[in-house]
């Protein structure tokens, strides 16, 4: 069976020349989860952006069930795919019921659906219908939107979920919250297709709870591509860095305790 | 103005207001239809929004009476001075028109746009549930704009012959005669301020408070 995305040798370079991915190659199998860590300037958000062409890679191509996807037509390839991005951007000039079947709204699909279909999404995120599907995005909080976010992301049951950052301008309960959901979404959400889900972020921990696989990048240059009990055992120095980068407060009250 | 005065001019007040109207609403109309696609079209191509709207500067500055005296002997445009009088005010409500559309697309939050990209709606779908509706209410505010300015200007537009509330001032200026001036003045205010007025009901009914 193809990947459910494959790059491969996948670069990317500015106009200006500046090389922001440079020959990545990764394949997501389908119905696991990868989170790309890096940190800012990696390319983690370009490589994200290149899975549904917001972003033309300058070599290499990547493809979606074994099919490249510089032939397939764009509109239909992005409507396969959920996209949730940090800022949510919800429309502020929809109510949260019309926000979360946008997509089922760009294909015509009948309104009843629609408002059935994101009705269920809306609970299934952890938004009351009854309350929420009339409210506007102004009138939520950051958590809350995001989770319209998510619920519109999955409105179309994409195979391919495409995250970047989604929870990385919430608190921190809110976002272990977030993900707690996120988890409970893909894993038991009864009737979804198997969703393939790519997710970008620099939170380690994120990515240890989620992730079936942790990719790193830095400067543009995949480092490492593991499965997720292998990273925190790696000794690869790049990605021992990273960990020990986050796990220092662990460290530091374990050397506080000290030997006693 | 005593009643006499209105008795015997009312009628014509009438007719010329009503002349007014319709030498603004027809500018107000072509305007439309020219400067909200220009500043659609001027989102999708940023490197030619400079030279445009500097265009449509230029001719907003060109004063009023040399306008009409410029359009007067142009083939049959000069025929009919309603005519000029539509096309001059035309290309003074084209600015604010012009300038506001594309300002109000242009300052749409980019995450709005880069998902609804993302998410597959067509540049169609974009500019129709998402462009256009965010950008409504800056739209109309350039609308409104316009619209109070062609009022003012139109009044210049009865020195070509093209008739309305301007002929009244400019023969109470000839003769002397302030109650016709006035006759004319007070209308055209009126009107300026009920299209201000209507249009900026109009603006706040479509604007949407950002996230």
């Amino acid at each position: 069976m193809p990947a459910a995305i494959e790059f491969r040798e996948v670069s990317f370079a500015t106009a200006q020349g500046r090389r922001l991915l440079d020959r990545i190659s990764l394949a997501l199998e389908a119905g696991t989860i990868t989170a790309v860590l890096g940190r800012s300037g990696s390319g983690k958000t370009t490589l994200l952006r290149t899975a549904n062409r917001m972003i033309e890679p300058t070599g290499g191509q990547v493809l979606v069930g074994g099919t490249p996807i510089r032939d397939a037509e764009i509109i239909g390839l992005r409507r396969g795919m959920g996209y949730v991005i940090q800022e949510t951007g919800l429309f502020p000039h929809f109510n949260i019921e019309r926000n979360a079947g946008l997509v089922l709204e760009a294909e015509g699909r009948p309104r009843d659906e629609r408002i059935r279909r994101s009705h269920g999404l809306l609970a299934a995120v952890g938004l009351d219908p009854a309350s929420f599907a009339h409210l506007y995005p102004r009138q939520l909080s950051g958590g809350q939107r995001q989770r319209v976010g998510l619920a519109r992301a999955l409105a179309a049951e994409p195979k391919i979920l495409l995250m970047d950052e989604p929870f990385g301008a919430l608190d921190p309960l809110t976002r272990a919250e977030m993900q707690d959901m996120l988890r409970d979404l893909l894993h038991k959400l009864p009737g979804r297709v198997q969703t393939t889900v790519l997710l970008v972020t620099h939170d380690l921990d994120e990515a240890l709870y989620l992730a079936d696989r942790i990719v790193l990048l830095e400067a543009g240059k995949l480092i490492a591509n593991l499965e997720r009990a292998a990273f925190l055992r790696s000794t690869q120095p790049e990605v021992s860095a990273y960990v020990r980068a986050f796990h220092r407060g662990e460290r530091s009250n374990a050397s506080k305790a000290g030997p006693e | 103005m005593s009643g006499n005065f209105l008795s015997q001019y009312g009628g014509e007040i009438a007719t010329l207001t009503l002349e007014h109207l319709w030498l603004t609403g027809a500018a107000m109309l072509f305007a439309t239809a020219i400067a909200v696609p220009a500043g659609i079209w001027l989102t999708r191509s940023p490197r030619w929004a400079k030279p445009v709207i500097t265009v449509a500067n230029v001719l907003q500055t060109i004063p009023s009476l040399a306008m009409f005296g410029f359009l007067l002997p142009l083939p049959w445009l000069g025929d009919r001075a309603a005519r000029i009088a539509i096309l001059a005010l035309t290309a003074y409500a084209l600015l604010p028109i012009l300038r506001n559309t594309y300002a109000g697309i242009r300052g749409i939050e980019p995450s709005i746009l880069e998902v609804a990209q993302a998410l597959g709606l067509t540049s169609r779908q974009l500019l129709f549930k998402v462009e256009l509706p965010l950008a409504a209410s800056f739209i109309l505010a350039g609308l409104r704009t316009a619209t109070v300015t062609c009022v003012g200007i139109a009044t210049i537009a009865a020195a070509v012959g093209a008739g309305g509330l301007g002929e009244l001032i400019f023969r109470g200026v000839a003769s002397v005669d302030n109650r016709l001036v006035l006759a004319g003045a007070i209308p055209a205010a009126l009107l300026a301020l009920g299209a201000d007025a209507a249009l900026g009901l109009l603006e706040r009914w479509f604007r949407t408070p950002q996230q």
